[in-house]
């Protein structure tokens, strides 16, 4: 079997069980398959990210319905919610606390700009004090955008150059 | 029902756990940090404990983690440029909200919404009292241990949103009331699918309590658990399940009914211990009277305008009429630029909302713009029992309290 | 129904004058007596439940500033509401209230609050301090001359500021927003204008000079 992917190449008459790949596709496809979010569920668009845990819309078709809330255990922080200057600390120490590799992603108007929310409280979006990956629009976004923005993500993190950073970090 | 448990009272418990240690080995207390970011603080609720070893001593609640400045906004919007922050303060009963805050205006301004207006608004109030109490539900489930419930609740309310969202556009954080009226009338069978929700509803709520209410583990978390007696309640403004659940009837909708509520039969349940579990069993006892409710408003829905005709400063004329009339034009040209004219004046109106008394404190100097806007939230007072009925706990039985007192940090914060 | 309460208030206290009100009754007490009237309405009028305690900012040269306002309910007697409002005593840059948490342990977060907001000192209160902004934080923001979009300062946790290089900075308020005003005014002046005044052409920018002077 000739395959069109350039990920891999397997002749089962040649090769028999085993497939040759780059290592980047491998650890990347891990990666994206299991990608444990860290719920930062701040307002309101937590109560949308329940929904995509739900099971209508169920997150965990793509891996990710572990919902850590623990930094120590999960890749991807999905901050869900306004951020004011008093969280913004605590979202930047969790942040901190997460093991690489981690991304982010900004759920909702609030969390992209600020939102609807232009007032002296209210950080005008978190990627002020994280590095955000994916930004999500949206008040709140819907789940179905939620979940198009994790397959972003995951469109993202199959590009990266892991196998390279992994040797030289 | 637990005959065989003794619950020995919180001052009694501290007391021998203290004279069981001797003088050496006497234990410090821990300072222990729970939240702002935590699975069963529901939002960004801070706890600073202070434990000795199982038992917590001290609870102080550290909020402000979702103040977004709201009431400094409100100064700075027209009436209704602030509706769709109204949605955000509860974020899981938004239409209550909505209705809460143009109540307040329209009580100011002197506005009477037609009879339909007012049929719509309690249909979307009780179907949100239905939606938040099955997330309230839900997560107090989940707090306690209980996974199905929430995915149950959840999925119940997919239903709710999809009936929200052919109403208002939006699944949730509506926007839909303006002040003088609605957005815009109900669709073409709307009502026939609330019915239908209603009735495949029942069975479903049923189903689900029934994972609860005489589930050993939940009883045993929850009887006897965080009792709030009936002087405390009062003492510390509680409102809501959270009241009548340790004995005090007071329902707004009953004791001074408002947008037409006085024409319907339903009951109140009261609890009597004012423990974890009567407070789930008052939410729960709510969601079957608000079914009851929107099947009245269903039977008996009035025909006419979904908004006030004679407000004529206040609410901006349909759409038809304003793209072909010079009249309607300049109309909403002003309410739109000017916001809504409201005379000058105080008022405060307080709608018994899902999680409580939502109340609304406006003092306006006249014009479209508030000159103050306090907004009463019922979180905000739910939570400050907590340092009284958390000292003495355990610490999972804080975190039970904290689910059965069902606050939201949008509300309480705003 | 409310005459009867407001006629004992008002032979008890004959201070207590009236209030305009929308709605509810309403009364204007001074100071001095907002412990004694509201204890007089909890323990002898049935008013148990201590809805709200906030404050109004009537404004700089408003004489008194700061108006604190109370909201009782009664369980008792079905929907019956009253409003007691006091001017504040202080000056305006530490106005002063009595506690009221002696009648009602939740009043304590409502005084809190109107202390973080407003910059009230509650006298007799046993733990003031700020509830929403966070400990540190050194403006008031419902006062009146506190802009919307903030006052830059430092964010509150120092290590994450020094690692971030984050600031608590002012809102990016692009000319917003764009409302009018409140209060009755003439229709020349009821255009709603953009409040960011960094903008307007009323206030100069360093090195300019205003471009009109429009009377307020």
């Amino acid at each position: 079997m000739v395959s069109a992917s350039t990920d891999y190449g397997y002749d089962s008459k040649v090769e028999g069980g085993v497939i040759v790949s780059r290592a980047d596709a491998a650890i990347n496809w891990i990666r994206t398959n299991s990608m444990w979010p860290m719920p930062m569920g701040l307002a309101c668009c937590a109560i949308e990210l329940m929904a995509v845990g739900g099971a209508r819309f169920d997150i965990a078709r793509f891996g990710a319905e572990v919902m850590r809330f623990s930094p120590r255990q999960s890749d991807c922080m999905i901050v869900a919610g306004t951020v004011t200057y008093k969280m913004a600390p605590q979202v930047r120490r969790i942040y901190d606390q997460m093991a690489a590799p981690k991304w982010v992603i900004a759920m909702g108007a609030c969390a992209s700009s600020g939102g609807m929310y232009r007032s002296y409280a209210t950080l005008q979006g978190v990627d002020r004090i994280v590095p955000v990956d994916v930004y999500v629009s949206g008040c709140p976004p819907r789940p179905e955008a939620l979940l198009d923005a994790l397959m972003k993500l995951q469109a993202k993190v199959r590009r990266e150059p892991s196998a390279r950073r992994l040797l030289s970090a | 029902m637990a005959a065989e448990h003794t619950f020995p009272d919180s001052a009694a418990r501290l007391a021998a756990g203290a004279a069981a240690v001797p003088e050496e080995f006497q234990p410090e207390k821990m300072s222990l940090s729970m939240g702002p970011s935590h699975p069963s603080t529901h939002g960004v609720l801070r706890l600073q404990l202070e434990i000795d070893g199982e038992t917590v001593t001290k609870a102080d609640p550290v909020i402000g983690y979702l103040h977004r400045g709201d009431e400094k906004i409100a100064e700075n919007m027209t009436y209704n440029q602030f509706v769709p922050y109204t949605d955000r303060l509860d974020y899981l009963a938004p239409l209550a909200n909505n209705m809460a805050y143009a109540i307040a205006v329209e009580r100011l301004a002197g506005v009477k919404v037609p009879p339909r207006c007012e049929a719509i608004r309690v249909i979307t109030a009780e179907m949100a009292r239905i939606s938040s109490h099955l997330m309230g539900l839900g997560a107090f489930g989940l707090d306690v241990g209980a996974w199905t419930v929430l995915l149950y609740s959840l999925e119940e309310r997919e239903k709710l949103y999809k009936l929200f969202e052919e109403l208002t556009g939006a699944r949730f954080t509506t926007s839909y009331t303006r002040i003088g009226g609605v957005t815009r009338d109900i669709p073409e069978g709307w009502l026939g699918r609330v019915g239908a929700f209603c009735d495949q509803f029942l069975p479903i709520l049923e189903e689900t309590l029934r994972l609860l209410t005489r589930n050993k583990i939940f009883m045993d978390r929850t009887v006897g658990v965080g009792v709030i007696s009936k002087a405390d309640a009062l003492a510390y403004g509680l409102t809501g399940p959270n009241l009548r659940g340790s004995g005090v009837g007071l329902d707004l909708r009953k004791d001074k009914p408002y947008s037409g509520y006085e024409n319907y039969e339903f009951d109140v349940p009261v609890g009597t211990t004012g423990d974890c579990y009567d407070r789930y069993l008052v939410r729960g006892e709510e969601m079957r009277q608000s079914v009851r409710i929107i099947r009245q408003v269903i039977a008996r829905f009035p025909e006419g305008p979904w908004y006030a005709t004679d407000a004529r400063r206040i609410f901006a004329p349909p759409k038809d009429k304003v793209l072909t009339s010079m009249e309607e034009l300049i109309q909403n040209f002003m309410i739109v630029t000017e916001g809504p004219q409201i005379p000058a004046g105080e008022v405060y109106f307080e709608a018994e909302n899902p999680k409580g008394v939502l109340g609304f404190y406006i003092v306006s100097k006249g014009g479209g713009v508030p000159y103050r806007l306090k907004i009463r939230s019922p979180s905000f007072c739910n939570l400050s029992i907590v340092p009284k009925v958390c000292t003495g706990c355990l610490i999972s039985d804080v975190v039970a309290v904290l689910g059965s007192l069902d606050f939201v940090m949008g509300e309480c914060d705003r | 129904m409310s005459a009867e309460f407001l006629a004992a208030l008002r032979s008890r206290f004959p201070q207590a004058v009236d209030r305009a009100s929308a709605d509810h009754p309403a009364v204007n007490v001074p100071l001095a007596e907002v412990v004694a009237v509201l204890k007089f309405l909890r323990d002898e009028q049935a008013f148990d439940l201590l809805m709200d305690v906030t404050a109004i900012d009537w404004a700089e040269g408003a004489n008194p500033r700061f108006t604190v306002v109370y909201h009782l309910l009664s369980t008792t007697r079905a929907g019956s509401y009253i409003r007691v409002a006091a001017p504040c005593g202080g000056t305006d840059e530490v106005p002063v209230a009595p506690s009221v948490t002696g009648l009602w342990p939740g009043a304590n977060w409502h005084e809190r609050e109107c202390y973080d907001m407003f910059g009230i000192r509650f006298e007799g209160h046993p733990d003031l301090r700020r509830i929403l902004m966070w400990d540190g934080y050194p403006y008031h923001p419902l006062r009146k001359e506190f802009p919307l979009a903030g006052i830059e300062t430092a964010l509150p946790g120092a290590d994450v500021a020094e690692e971030t290089g984050t600031q608590v900075v002012a809102a990016p308020m692009a000319g917003g927003p764009f409302v009018a005003s409140s209060g009755e005014m003439n229709l020349s002046e009821a255009e709603p204008r953009a409040k960011d005044e960094s903008w307007s052409d009323r206030v100069a920018q360093p090195g300019q000079t205003p471009l009109r002077q429009v009377k307020e």
